[in-house]
Order: C-alpha cells, then structure tokens, then sequence
C-alpha cells in the first residue's frame, strides 16, 4: 500500500480532476502536465461531468490481490463525454447487463479497502447513467 | 428554543440510498424458522464498495446539485453525523469535503449521538451560518447501521444517508423557524469500544427512551412557536420500525397523512443518522411553498432534536435537479441473506 502515491492521486481520483491545453483546448484526462496534441504545457485545472459511455469492457472474475472482495465485478474503457478515455470498474450493475456504449455517470466509491491495517482508497466508479 | 439572530435556511438538499434490499422475511428464515414477525417489510443494505463515505459523498453532490449556484469553496463546515464512521481515527468529513470541492479553507468534523449525529450537527450548522461566521455549512447524517446476527435490530438496520446545505434564508428552498432538543442519560442502546455490534435494552428503548423525548423535544418546539400538529403539513419522526413513528404521531395528535410522505423504514429500514433526515428529503420532494415540516430525530444514550421549517417558493424549481429519494427507493435489487453477509462484512475471512 502507497500511501503517498495514493495521496497525490485524490484529485482525480475523488472528483475527476484532468487538465486542459490552454493552447489548443484539448481537456485532458489522466491529469499529466503535457498536452498530448500540442505539447504544450497543460496545467490548468478541469473538472470533468462524469457522464460518459462503456467503449469496451470485460468481467475480472480472478482479480489482482488487494480486489478480491469485489471480485466477480466487470472494468471498462470509458469514453468520457469531453472526449479522453479512462479505465475504471464499473459498479452497482450486473455484468450480464452491460453493453458496448452504454451511458454511465461517475461515481465516488470504494476502490480498495479490505485490508484494516491501511487506508481506505476512494475513487472514480462508473455506474449505468440516471441510476439505472 | 434555538432560533438564530439572522435567518438560515436549506439551500439545498439530498439523498443517496444503496441499490440492495434484504426482505426482512430472509432474517426470519434464518433465525425464527420462518416463525417470527417482520417489523419492516425489507431494509437497503450498502453494495461491496460502499460505506458512509461514498453515501455521504453522493448525497452531499445531490445537496450540492439543487443548490445551483453555490461555490463549494464558500462552504464553511462539512459535518458527518454518524455511528459508523470508516475508520476509528481519520475523519469522514475530510474525505467528503474534499470529493465536492470544499477544501481546505473549511471546518470538517465527524458527529456522533447514535441515530441523532446528524441533527445535531443541522443544528450546529444553523448556528454557524445564523452567526455570520459561515455563508454556508454542509451537514450530513448517514449509516451503514450495525446489527447482531440474529438480534431484533437485525431485521430493520439499514443503509443510506441524506445532506443539506444551510445557508441564508434569502437563498432557502426551507426557512428554518426553530429548533429544541431534550437530552438525557438514558442507557437504552450503545455499542463499547471495539465492538462490532451494539447492544439494546429490549423494551426499555420504547417508553422511557424514544417516546419521551420524541414527545418531550416536539411538544417544547411547538409550544415555544405557539403551533399546533394542525400548523403542519408533514411531521417526520426517527424511523427505528413501522410502528414507532406512527404511535408517536398518533400521541402527539398528528394525522398519518401527515406522516405518511416522510415514512420510508418499511422499505428502507432504519438508518440510523439517516432515517428520520432520509425522511425529510422524501418530504422536500413534494412538497410546496408555503406548507409547514416538523422534523423530530430520536439518538439512544438518549435526546431528540425537533426542527420546525416552512417551505418557500424556491423549493418548486430545485426539487428536480438531483434524483428523489423515491428513484432510489425505486431503484431496488432483492438479494438474500448470503449475499447480504458478504456485502455487509459479516462474513470474517
């Protein structure tokens, strides 16, 4: 467990925090200082809807240590409405229920969190828009 | 009673309820054999991922989303009511305040009084804003609430959480007009340190413990504003089973159409810090200006918070702009008592 690395990952993690190109405008989303159209530095703040739709995704049922507790759960690609793509779980869905272009909304959830000796991470889920 | 010198007001409001219902006739097949009672008909058990974090953080986005305008760094105090806090050291309220945007030039604190954190924490709030040390204040109650395997409370503990935005009456969808709290050491619930499970005083927790300061707190409120139950359009009580609530209301003389809009526990369960403020928001959703709330909350150890308010013209356009408490009573999958041991960490691996 990083405490540190999880840290410095809140902003985009709690709240979907990117950046956008003062130059050309391009919204950027991980966060990463650099635009990846212009090059130019990119450090402004943008905070994304989080409304987005399933661009492809596949159901984890032998999850990586320190997921188990989730496990069967299904991750996707998400193409985000301003445009990056992101990979995230997708939660409070079953994944027989899922589809290629499926509209999904972010939401705050628990990433990892089973082990009680450390900290609980939070962080972006998606989940199928307007509550199902 | 308390009544700030400047006038505050609900700006914004909002619910979150988690999408999993365990019928309570699941915890009688278990336990009794199919032979018991069923003090609800089904409760909102929290998914794998979720806890009064994540409750409180989508309920405060609601809170946030119906207020419209409101910059979350003008946010003075984010306050989390209750008894189920993530962790034992580590605040909730950092972690929510930082989710919506109100760091770091604010209050963050957690608020524990059993099922009544979260209105004690309202009124706090209305004691910062109504002072003019804040704009505006974010209160939270919510629970993912605890119950013995197999105990009584087994049946009704449930999951969810609702948040509200204080902030000056002139913004307000709901005019604070008042509030009073009656308090006493009354040992009818508590949990020790380092257990998982609370404990009750079985029927003890009826008479000398909900209903009398139900009573005792509603009763000075509408004295002190010089009200009857006829004032009121709606009354909610902390909801800890069906038939509490509505026993108090009839003792208090307030009619079950009054209490009917604010009464989820047969649906939801009780939840805890959340029930009787989840009550509210399914009020807030349909009601209209002018009309009249009483809200009475109800902790163990024991008090009870009564708030009287009065809805405004604001509260018609606002209502829309976050999902109601009744979408997410809607939005409902049965699971069985397996699945619910998983979800609710029941299950010590």
């Amino acid at each position: 467990m990083n405490v540190a690395g999880n840290w410095r990952l809140q902003q985009q993690r709690y709240r979907l925090v990117g950046e956008e190109c003062e130059k050309c405008g391009t919204l950027i989303f991980p966060p990463r200082d650099l635009c990846p159209e212009c090059e130019a530095p990119a450090k402004m703040p943008y905070v994304f809807s989080g409304q987005g739709e399933v661009y492809s995704y596949s159901t984890i049922y032998s999850p990586p240590r320190g997921f188990e507790e989730f496990a069967p759960y299904t991750v996707a690609l998400i193409r985000l409405k301003e445009g990056p793509m992101l990979t995230a779980q997708l939660t409070d869905v079953e994944s027989d229920k899922v589809y290629i272009g499926m509209p999904v909304e972010m939401v705050t959830r628990k990433i990892q969190g089973g082990d009680e000796g450390n900290p609980i991470v939070y962080g972006y889920k998606f989940r199928p828009a307007h509550l199902g | 009673m308390l009544k700030p010198d400047r006038p505050v007001g609900i700006v914004g409001y909002g619910a979150y309820i988690p999408r999993y219902r365990l019928p309570a006739t699941e915890v009688d097949r278990i336990w009794t054999n199919g032979q018991g009672g069923t003090p609800v008909r089904e409760k909102a058990v929290a998914g794998p991922d979720e806890d009064v974090v994540t409750i409180s953080i989508e309920a405060a986005r609601n809170a946030l989303a119906r207020a419209g305008e409101v910059r979350p760094s003008l946010i003075r105090a984010v306050w989390v009511g209750s008894e189920s806090h993530p962790y034992a050291v580590k605040p909730t309220s950092t972690i929510v305040a930082e989710a919506i945007g109100a760091t770091p030039y604010t209050q963050a604190g957690d608020w524990e009084f059993a099922c009544k954190a979260g209105t004690e924490a309202f009124q706090a709030a209305l004691g910062f804003v109504g002072s003019g040390m804040a704009r505006y204040a974010l209160v939270v109650g919510a629970d993912t609430a605890q119950a013995r395997p197999g105990d009584d409370l087994e049946y009704t503990a449930g999951a969810g959480g609702a948040a509200y935005l204080l902030g000056p009456a002139e913004e307000s969808l709901a005019v604070v007009e008042g509030s009073c709290s009656y308090v006493t050491d009354t040992p009818d619930f508590w949990r020790r340190a380092y257990q998982r499970y609370p404990s009750h005083g079985g029927r003890f927790t009826g008479q000398p413990a909900y209903f009398k300061h139900i009573v005792a707190a509603a009763q000075g409120l509408m004295a002190a504003l010089d009200r009857q139950p006829s004032d009121y359009t709606y009354v909610v009580f902390h909801q800890p089973n069906v038939k509490f609530p509505q026993t108090v209301g009839k003792q208090l003389g307030f009619t079950s159409q009054q209490l009917a809009p604010g009464m989820l526990c047969n649906e939801i369960g009780n939840t805890y810090a959340g029930s009787s403020l989840l009550g509210l928001t399914a009020v807030l959703d349909v009601a209209a200006p002018g009309e009249r709330v009483l809200l009475v909350s109800y902790g163990s150890g024991a008090g009870s918070d009564a708030i009287s308010l009065l809805i405004t013209g604001a509260i018609t356009e606002r209502q829309g702009r976050a999902p109601r408490t009744r979408d997410y009573i809607a939005r409902r999958v049965e699971i069985d008592y397996a699945t619910y041991v998983r979800y609710a960490g029941k299950l010590i691996m």
